[in-house]
């Protein structure tokens, strides 16, 4: 009875979103304010529905409802609670179930934050998102109805979740994604709503900054979190893998980098304008291409679901609908747009020209990349290619460093123009600084310096040197004053500074060894000694595990790590359960491969210097964005505004500076 | 020319400079990273090339699996089940779901002597999931399987 309610609940989202899309755009373009009142009431109906949905699908899990043919797919009676609860977004449909609430929870954000706008813009943008919400509900409903009844023949017990799943990754990652993912779409409704009300000055970039600074946020986290998840779980020690599906979530990242950073020059100064409006599309159309790839299985990756053809067919509709669409309406609009502001080379806006020229650089090379298999595919009838890591790595580092190099820049120019003289003296003990870290660390390090490490290390420093002086600069009539959003950007900033050296570290000082051991056997480990003490067998609550007894030597200190082999019950795959040793400075990784002739195994040992700064940055970075979000200046914005809520546009609010916000 | 327009002309030059490299460099990535897959009929007929690097596939033949007493290298034979196999050796650990009956795709250089040198042997992390490039081949009904 209540899949099927959750089944109702999702047509009449269905519904409510109709009503939306029709209310929002019609209603603001034939000025009924009647129309975009009932938005409100429209969007929040949307968002219960969705969630009672959802609620249907977790009781139906945490009850082990196994005629629920999704259900009996991905959970098993022996599952613990959690497990059972997370499972709900384990696999194709209940994640895309779990997407659509999510997109869902982002337009009532944006019914209930976005009071103060004009009552046409946001009756525009909330028919956009109910636009997108129409697209994902019929996919959800027409292609992966969770919902669906295995009646009359139900299964006694579940298949199981892919016992990968079972972990406190998938509890947090996939949600935290989602939030990424189409939390870009509130970007992409607000471009859409200003090309189609043709207010193209620099009030929709000032509305849309905050919703893309959090929906950036989540995402980063999102990948930070995939990526740890996929080290510890994978069991071999791998952080990033350049998976096709890897890639589409850092395709929208680095797109959306750009976009944030592009909206702070559009907001301030007033150009950028078009370039900006592009992004904003490209970002979320990116977002949607990822679903394309992870959903439809046309590329080979580790993540991909079961695959079904129409869904693909669905979801490239879709997108060449959605991107065709804000494509041509931008072509026909952007056109008109012309900014009159000037700037030299050495200017903030140049800056962070570079920095958008770099990003979508790097995006692009991470697009061709992953879509050459396809292209090449099709163009010689079936003959089938990959293209490995190192295309990758060799184009995204010098990339990164350019980056690094122009980030340490960015905080020393201003607007418009810089001061050369103030420049050159903050110069001159930057390089120095810089130069000495890059040199000095990685030799104290490891007693030798491979210039991969010493560029990265320098870099690094040469990111943190620059802010720094620029904090105390700014500090100087007192710490108080130094604004929310200022803060943001700079953790945001230091953030990539410690994946930087994360990353590089850990590529070029990592020990790995594989090897035969016998029980007794001791073997060298960088500085470590590792000693083999045999395999026990060991009884999880849904598994059977061999674990693995190894005795670490590390200086004077002493421990032991339990790696092992697990054989999960209900689908027989087998799994390699990682021992690590964390440490900020280094992992320990040790991990069990197969066992061998006599009691031999098959060993992957591993010493991984810096490992967690990767992570470690990239929860820097969401602090960065969250925080910058939170400033006073979005606040005063709100209280602005207050008072033409309604549904009267409000034309003469168009351009108007912020107060305290120098043009 | 004044320096307005001088400095418009250096930058012009300078993005088409950075433009030209970028695009030089990633075809060159491109193509030097661009591994081509080869089912076992065409590995067999020596349609695929040797001493380059190359993916190939197919299902690991029963009771082919064979390692060396000492060390970490190993043997298996992929075959299509139509008449085409081929010898794999490899040196290292080798994936859980790794496993004879079990589409797997491997990574490496085709030897001059048909036997296939690989770096890295990929089995995908769900069973029931067939990477594209073997889906074409029609799992068998008997050998293997994924019953325990």
């Amino acid at each position: 009875m209540i899949p099927e309610l959750g089944q109702v609940s999702l047509a009449l989202a269905f519904c409510l979103a109709l009503g939306i899309t029709f209310f929002g755009l019609a209603g603001a373009a034939l000025r009924r304010p009647v129309w975009l009142g009932a938005l409100n009431s429209l969007v929040i109906g949307q968002f219960v529905f969705m969630a009672l949905a959802f609620l249907a699908l977790t009781q139906a899990f945490l009850t082990d409802d196994f005629s629920v043919a999704y259900v009996a797919n991905n959970s098993n009676s022996l599952l613990p609670w959690y497990y059972k609860f997370s499972a709900v977004w384990g696999a194709h449909e209940g994640s895309f179930l779990l997407w659509v609430l999510i997109m869902a929870g982002w337009t009532l954000a944006v019914a209930v934050r976005g009071r103060h706008l004009p009552g046409d813009f946001l009756g525009r943008v909330l028919g956009v998102m109910g636009l997108l919400n129409i697209g994902f509900l019929a996919f959800l409903i027409w292609t992966s109805n969770p919902f669906e009844r295995l009646v009359p023949m139900t299964p006694a017990d579940g298949a199981d979740l892919n016992p990968l799943l079972q972990d406190f990754g998938l509890i947090v990652h996939p949600p935290m994604l989602y939030m990424g993912y189409v939390g870009f779409s509130v970007a992409f409704a607000f471009a859409v709503a200003a090309l189609l009300s043709g207010r193209l000055d620099a009030t929709w970039a000032r509305w849309s900054r905050p919703w893309s600074n959090v929906a950036w946020a989540f995402l980063t986290l999102g990948i930070g979190l995939g990526s740890w998840w996929a080290y510890y779980e994978l069991g071999w020690g791998g952080w990033w893998f350049w998976d096709p599906v890897e890639n589409a979530s850092f395709m929208p990242w680095l797109a959306g980098t750009a976009l944030i950073h592009s909206l702070a020059v559009t907001e301030k100064r007033g150009t950028f304008k078009s370039w900006t409006l592009l992004l904003a599309i490209t970002t979320f159309s990116l977002s949607l291409l990822g679903a394309f790839i992870v959903r439809s299985g046309v590329l080979t990756s580790v993540h991909a679901f079961a695959v079904d053809p129409t869904r693909g067919l669905f979801i490239l509709a879709f997108l060449v609908l959605v991107v065709g669409g804000s494509l041509l309406l931008y072509g026909l609009r952007a056109t008109t747009m012309r900014s009159r502001v000037g700037y030299t080379l050495f200017s903030r806006e140049a800056f962070l020209l570079v920095n958008n020229i770099l990003l979508v650089v790097a995006m692009a090379v991470v697009l061709l990349g992953t879509l050459y298999p396809l292209a090449y595919e099709a163009a010689t009838g079936g003959d089938k290619v990959s293209i490995g890591p190192p295309y990758f790595n060799r184009l995204f580092v010098p990339l990164m460093l350019l980056l690094s190099v122009a980030l340490g820049l960015a905080p020393l120019v201003q607007w418009k123009r810089t001061r050369s003289d103030r420049l050159r003296r903050d110069l001159r003990w930057m390089v120095p600084g810089a130069l000495a870290a890059g040199v000095g660390v990685p030799l104290v390090v490891s007693g030798a310096v491979p210039w991969q490490a010493a560029a990265a290390f320098g870099l690094a420093v040469w990111v943190l040197l620059a802010h720094a002086a620029d904090l105390v600069r700014r500090a100087r009539p007192g710490l108080r004053r130094v604004p929310l959003a200022y803060w943001g950007m700079s953790l945001a900033h230091v953030g990539f500074a410690v994946t930087l050296i994360g990353v590089s570290m850990t590529s070029v000082l990592s020990v790995e060894e594989d090897l035969r051991m016998s029980p007794g056997q001791t073997s060298e480990l960088g500085y470590l000694s590792v000693r083999f003490d045999g395999v026990s067998n060991r009884q999880g609550p849904n598994f059977v595990a061999q674990r693995g007894d190894f005795l670490i030597t590390e200086g004077n200190r002493q421990y032991r790590l339990y790696p092992e082999k697990r054989r999960y019950l209900a689908r027989g795959n087998v799994m390699t359960e990682a021992a690590i040793s964390p440490g900020l400075m280094r992992d320990v990784y040790m991990s069990l491969g197969e066992p061998l002739d006599n009691g031999d195994w098959a060993v992957r040992m591993q010493l991984k210097p810096y490992v967690r700064w990767i992570w470690l940055g990239s929860l820097i970075m969401a602090l960065g964005g969250a925080l910058a979000v939170l400033d006073a200046r979005y606040r005063r914005l709100r209280q602005r505004f207050a008072a033409p809520a309604g549904a009267a546009p409000a034309p003469e609010l168009s351009g108007t500076p912020l107060p305290g916000e120098a043009r | 020319m004044n320096p307005k327009r001088k400095q418009r002309l250096m930058v012009v030059l300078f993005l088409l400079a950075g433009a030209g490299a970028t695009v030089a460099l990633t075809l060159l990535a491109l193509n030097e990273n661009l591994n081509l897959f080869y089912p076992p009929d065409q590995i067999v007929s020596g349609e695929a090339p040797t001493q380059t690097r190359i993916r190939a596939g197919g299902m690991v033949m029963a009771g082919s699996v064979a390692r060396q007493a000492n060390g970490l290298d190993v043997s298996f034979v992929l075959t299509d089940y139509e008449g085409s196999d081929f010898e794999v050796r490899y040196s290292g650990i080798l994936p859980d779901l790794f496993r004879e009956g079990q589409g797997i795709l491997v990574q490496g250089q085709l030897g001059s002597d048909g036997v296939f040198k690989a770096d890295e042997v990929l089995a995908k992390h769900d069973e029931n999931y067939m990477p594209p490039e073997l889906a074409d081949m029609h799992r068998p009904a008997a050998p293997g399987g994924d019953a325990e």
